[in-house]
C-alpha cells in the first residue's frame, strides 16, 4: 500500500502525523497534540513520569485514548489495532525475541504481513545489511552488543514498511562508552526514513543530536516545542533551562530592564538585556557568562548582584558555583579562579553578567 | 531416653513385625514416650472394617453415653488395609475384621504367643455374619434375575478385587454357582461395588446384605441360593499392643451383646 | 554457558596456599537443618521399599505379562494424560493470566479445585457427568452408544482431572512472569493475538510448560483415587501400576513393593531423560 499511496498523493501532503492524544490513568492525565511533517524528526524530552512513552505507547495503539485522534499521512488511525497500525517501534531494551536470530527478528514483521518465508527473509537480510550487520544475521540477540541490538531494532520496525517511526529512549540501554558512534549513526539512518519519526528520550543531547524538532513534556502537557537550538537556547521552563543548561528567570520587560518576580527565588532583582521588550518575557544566559568578583566591580557589566555562595561543584574542567540571595544562579569558574577568590559555603561574592549575554524572549 | 515399661507394647508390636514400612511409623511415635494407642486418657482405637462403618459409630455414641471421657476413634477401610496398617505398628486397640482370613493375618503378623486378648479367651471371636446379594439398579437395566443372569451378554458387572474379603466370598460364590463372571471392574473394596450400582454404571454387582440394606431404595437386593456357600464371619479381638485393655474389653463387649446384636442386625447383619 | 563463573570458583578453591580468599561462610544451620531432614522424610520411605525389596525373586517378579501390561497402560496412559492437559491446559492458562472477564477469578479457583478435593470424590464427580448415567455421559450412551467408564479413555479422563490444574498453574506461573513487553512488541509488528501466542509467548513459557507438563506427567502417573473410581479395576483394561500396587498390597505386600519400585525407576528414568532434555536451564 506503500507504494500506491504515494503515487496517488495529491501535491499539497496532509502532514505524516497529525495527533491529538488524551488519555488519563489513574491521577494522571495526557493531553497533548503532536504533529510531524514527512521525514521530520520529532523529539518528545521530558522528566521521568511526564507522560512521554504513554505518548508513544497512545500512537501505537498500546495505550486507550480517552479522547482525541491519530491520524498517518492523512489517514485516521484512532481506532485501529495495534497490529494493523502502520507504525514501527523500537522499544526501550529493544525487545528483541530471544528465541530467534537476528535475521529472524527482522523477517517477523514482513511475515506477520503475510510475505512468504523466503520474501521476508530476503527484506530482513537486506536491511541488516544496509544497517551493517550481515555477519551478525545469526546471531541470537543475547550475543550482539547495545549498539548493533539497537540497529537490528531498527531494521525489525522499519520491515514492516511503517509510515510513523516510533523510539522509545533508543540510547538508554547503551554504556556511555558508545554513544556517541551510535548516537550518530542512528541519526544518519533514521533521516533516510521518509516518514515521521517520533522518539522518546529523557537525555537532552539525544533529542538535539537525533530530532529536527523537540516537544517537551512535562506532565502530561507539551510544554515548549521548537528546532533543538531554539530549546536549547530559550529554555520556556525551569525543567528545560537546567536541561540545557541555562540560568533561566521569568520577569516583566519595560525597554531593556527586567525586572524579576514576583514568583520564585529571584523576587525584587533587575536583568538589563540587550534589546528593548515590553510585558511577560523569560531571561536566560549560561553559567559560563557570569564573571564573579571579590569586590563590586567598576564599569564594565551592567548586570551585577551581591550573592552568598550555595554550593561548589566541579563540572567538566570548570567549577559551578550555586549562588543564592536576590536570585538563584549558578556560575561556571576555572578551578584557578576558584582557588583565587576562596570561595566557601557561605562566603558573599559579586557575580556580574553583560547585557549582551542575557537572552530575553516573550514568556 | 528411658523406657518405661507400661507404654513398650506398640514398640515390641513394631520389632516383631519388623516391616520396612513399620520403622517410619515407628519411628514417629517413638519420638516421644507420649501415647500411643489409647492411652488410658480415654481414648480408643477401633479399625473396623468399612461395612461396619455404620453399625460401629451408632454403637460408638452408645459406648462414649456410658462411659464419661471416652472417646471413640473409629478407623474405617478395608479389612486388608487395615490388617496391613496394624501389622506396620498403626496404633489400634481393637480390630474387626470382615473376615477371618484377615484376621489371621494380624494374628500372624503379630506373633502367635502375642495372641488376642478378647473377653476371656486367646482368640477373637466371630460377632455377626454377613452374605452376599446381587444389588441392581432400581430399574434393573440389566434384566437380572439370578447368579447365572451376570454372566449373561451385555450385563455390565463390578465385583469386589478377589484380594479383599467380598472378592473372595464372590469367588466362592461364583464357585458354588459353576458360574464364571467377568466384571467390568474389580472394586476395591464392597463400597465401591456399591457405588457403582448406585450410580447406574453397572446393570448389577455383588455386595454384601448389609450394603443392600444401607443403601435405602438406591439399589435393589436380589438373594440366590449360593450365597450361602459363602457366609463371611466378622471377627473381633483386642489387640496386644492396646494400652487399655479394659476399655477395649468393654468395646468387644458391647458389639458381642443385645444392643451390639440389636444394631447389627438393624444393618443387615446374622449373627452367628 | 554460566560454565565460566562456577568453574573460576571451583579454581581459586583448589589453590589452598594462594592467599585467602574471602570466606562465603558455612551455610546457615537454621537452614541445612531442616533441608536435611526434608531430604531425609521424602528418601527414607524409598529406602525403605528399597531394604525390604524381595531381591531374589524381582526379575521374574517384574516381567509378569500383568505387570508389564499395567505398566505399559500407566505409561501411556499418562502421557495421553499429559497430552490432552497441554492442548486443553495452556490455552486455559492463557485465558487466565491474559484476558480479563467476569468470572475470571472464580473460574481460577475452580480450576484449582481438583488439586484440593479427595481424588476419590473427583471419580464420583466424574462418574455424575461422563458416567453411564452421568449428565454428558447419558447422551453419549443414548446417541453414539459410547460409555466411558471402565476404559482406557477413562483412565486418562481420572488423569486429566487430577493432572491439568498442575500444568494450568505452572504455565499460567510462568505467563504472568513473562515479560508482555514483548507481546507487544510483536503487535506492533503486525502480528494478530495468536500469532502473538504462538511465535511469542510460547517460546517465552517453554520453561514453564515443561515443568509444568513433567509434574502433569508425574500425577497421572501416580494417580489411583480417582482412576479407581470412575474407570474401575480390571487387568489389561483399567488397571494401571497404582491400582497394581494397591490390589498386590491386599495379597501380597512384597509384590506391591516390587511393582512400586518398577514405577518409581521407570518413572525416574523418564523424568531425568526429559530434565536433561527440556528443563535444562
Amino acid at each position: 500500500m506503500g507504494p500506491d499511496g504515494a503515487a496517488r498523493t495529491p501535491p499539497a501532503r496532509p502532514p505524516a502525523l497529525d495527533a491529538e492524544l488524551r488519555l488519563s490513568r489513574g491521577g494522571f492525565s495526557l493531553d497533548v497534540a503532536l504533529e510531524a511533517a514527512q521525514g521530520e524528526i520529532l523529539a518528545l524530552l521530558g522528566p521521568n513520569g511526564a507522560g512521554k512513552s504513554s505518548v508513544l505507547r497512545a500512537l501505537a495503539g498500546l495505550a486507550p485514548l480517552t479522547g482525541g485522534h491519530v491520524r498517518v499521512d492523512g489517514r485516521d488511525e484512532t481506532t485501529t489495532p495495534v497490529e494493523r497500525r502502520p507504525i514501527g517501534m523500537v522499544f526501550q531494551d529493544y525487545l528483541l525475541f530471544e528465541h530467534m536470530s537476528a535475521l529472524d527478528n527482522v523477517a517477523f514483521g514482513p511475515r506477520c504481513q503475510g510475505a512468504t518465508r523466503a520474501a521476508a527473509r530476503e527484506r530482513a537480510a537486506g536491511l541488516l545489511a544496509h544497517m551493517g550487520l550481515s555477519d551478525h544475521a545469526g546471531a541470537r540477540p543475547r550475543n550482539l552488543s547495545g549498539g548493533q541490538a539497537q540497529r537490528v531494532a531498527l531494521a525489525r520496525a522499519l520491515a514492516v514498511r511503517p509510515r510513523l517511526l516510533l523510539l522509545d529512549e533508543p540510547m538508554a540501554a547503551l554504556d556511555a562508552s558508545t554513544r556517541i558512534d551510535v548516537r550518530g549513526r542512528l541519526r544518519r539512518l533514521l533521516e533516510e526514513f521518509d516518514g515521521a519519526t517520533v522518539l522518546v528520550t529523557h537525555d537532552p543531547l539525544d533529542a538535539m543530536v537525533l530530532a529536527d524538532r523537540i516537544a517537551v513534556v512535562e506532565d502530561g502537557r507539551v510544554v515548549q516545542q521548537g528546532p533543538p537550538a531554539e530549546v536549547a537556547r530559550r529554555p520556556r521552563t525551569p525543567y528545560v533551562a537546567r536541561l540545557v543548561g541555562l540560568n533561566l528567570f521569568r520577569g516583566r520587560a519595560e525597554g531593556t530592564t527586567v525586572l524579576l518576580g514576583p514568583r520564585g527565588d529571584a523576587d525584587g532583582a533587575r536583568v538589563e538585556v540587550g534589546g528593548a521588550h515590553r510585558g511577560e518575557v523569560l531571561v536566560a544566559f549560561p553559567p559560563r557568562a557570569v564573571a564573579l568578583y571579590p569586590r563590586h566591580p567598576h564599569g564594565s557589566p551592567r548586570n551585577v548582584w551581591r550573592l552568598t555562595v550555595d554550593g561548589v561543584e566541579r563540572f567538566g574542567d570548570q567549577v559551578r558555583v550555586h549562588l543564592a540571595g536576590q536570585l538563584s544562579l549558578a556560575a561556571d569558574v576555572s578551578p584557578a579562579a576558584l582557588a583565587e577568590l576562596g570561595l566557601e559555603q557561605g562566603s558573599e561574592v559579586w557575580a556580574g553578567v553583560k547585557a549582551a549575554e542575557v537572552e530575553c524572549y516573550p514568556g | 531416653m528411658r523406657e518405661s515399661a507400661p507404654r513398650r507394647a506398640p514398640r515390641t508390636l513394631c520389632a516383631l513385625t519388623a516391616a520396612a514400612l513399620a520403622a517410619t511409623a515407628c519411628g514417629a511415635q517413638g519420638g516421644g514416650d507420649g501415647s500411643p494407642a489409647g492411652s488410658g486418657d480415654g481414648e480408643l482405637h477401633v479399625f473396623a472394617a468399612a461395612s461396619l462403618t455404620d453399625v460401629f459409630t451408632a454403637l460408638a455414641e452408645e459406648f462414649e453415653g456410658d462411659r464419661p471421657g471416652a472417646e471413640v476413634v473409629l478407623n474405617f477401610a478395608g479389612s486388608s488395609e487395615l490388617a496391613a496398617q496394624i501389622n506396620s505398628g498403626a496404633p489400634a486397640d481393637v480390630f474387626a475384621a470382615a473376615d477371618t482370613a484377615t484376621m489371621r493375618q494380624v494374628v500372624e503378623g503379630e506373633g502367635l504367643d502375642a495372641g488376642w486378648a478378647s473377653g476371656s479367651g486367646g482368640a477373637a471371636a466371630v460377632f455377626a455374619t454377613n452374605t452376599l446379594r446381587i444389588a441392581v439398579p432400581p430399574d434393573n437395566p440389566g434384566g437380572v434375575e439370578d447368579f447365572a443372569d451376570l454372566a449373561g451378554d451385555g450385563v455390565s458387572v463390578a465385583l469386589c478385587a478377589e484380594e479383599v474379603p467380598c472378592g473372595a466370598a464372590t469367588a466362592t460364590a461364583m464357585e458354588a454357582a459353576g458360574v464364571a463372571v467377568t466384571p467390568d471392574t474389580y472394586e476395591r473394596d464392597v463400597r465401591a461395588v456399591l457405588t457403582k450400582v448406585e450410580l447406574g454404571e453397572v446393570d448389577a454387582g455383588l455386595v454384601y446384605a448389609t450394603d443392600v440394606a444401607s443403601a435405602g431404595d438406591r439399589v435393589t437386593g436380589i438373594d440366590f441360593p449360593e450365597a450361602d456357600e459363602a457366609v463371611n464371619e466378622y471377627p473381633i479381638g483386642v489387640l496386644a499392643g492396646t494400652a487399655d485393655a479394659g476399655l477395649a474389653s468393654d468395646w468387644v463387649e458391647l458389639v458381642l451383646s443385645g444392643t451390639g446384636e440389636r444394631v447389627l442386625a438393624e444393618a443387615g447383619f446374622g449373627t452367628p | 554457558m554460566t560454565a565460566g563463573g562456577p568453574g573460576a570458583d571451583r579454581d581459586t578453591r583448589r589453590g589452598r596456599d594462594r592467599p585467602p580468599r574471602v570466606r562465603s561462610g558455612r551455610p546457615p544451620w537454621i537452614l541445612v537443618l531442616p533441608a536435611l531432614a526434608g531430604a531425609a522424610f521424602l528418601v527414607l520411605p524409598f529406602a525403605g521399599l528399597l531394604i525390604r525389596a524381595p531381591w531374589s525373586t524381582m526379575g521374574e517378579r517384574v516381567t509378569e505379562p500383568e505387570v508389564l501390561a499395567a505398566l505399559w497402560l500407566s505409561l501411556s496412559t499418562a502421557t495421553a494424560a499429559t497430552l490432552v492437559s497441554l492442548l486443553l491446559g495452556v490455552p486455559l492458562a492463557w485465558l487466565l493470566a491474559r484476558t480479563d472477564f467476569p468470572g475470571r477469578r472464580v473460574l481460577r479457583a475452580v480450576v484449582t479445585v481438583p488439586l484440593v478435593i479427595p481424588p476419590v470424590v473427583g471419580g464420583v464427580a466424574l462418574l455424575l457427568v461422563l458416567g453411564r448415567n452421568g449428565l454428558l455421559g447419558r447422551y453419549l450412551d443414548t446417541w453414539f452408544g459410547i460409555t466411558i467408564p471402565f476404559t482406557p479413555a477413562a483412565v486418562v479422563l481420572a488423569q486429566v482431572f487430577v493432572a491439568m490444574p498442575f500444568l494450568v498453574i505452572s504455565v499460567e506461573g510462568a505467563l504472568r512472569g513473562a515479560d508482555r513487553r514483548y507481546e507487544e512488541a510483536a503487535a506492533t509488528l503486525g502480528a494478530s493475538r495468536a500469532t502473538v501466542f504462538t511465535r511469542v509467548t510460547l517460546p517465552m513459557v517453554l520453561p514453564g510448560i515443561g515443568a509444568g507438563a513433567v509434574l502433569c506427567w508425574a500425577r497421572a502417573l501416580g494417580e489411583f483415587g480417582a482412576t479407581i473410581t470412575f474407570a474401575g479395576n480390571f487387568p489389561g483394561t483399567t488397571q494401571t501400576m497404582p491400582l497394581a500396587v494397591y490390589m498386590a498390597m491386599q495379597r501380597d505386600p512384597e509384590a506391591a513393593i516390587v511393582l512400586s519400585l518398577v514405577l518409581l525407576l521407570v518413572s525416574l528414568a523418564v523424568l531425568a531423560t526429559l530434565r536433561e532434555r527440556w528443563v535444562n536451564t
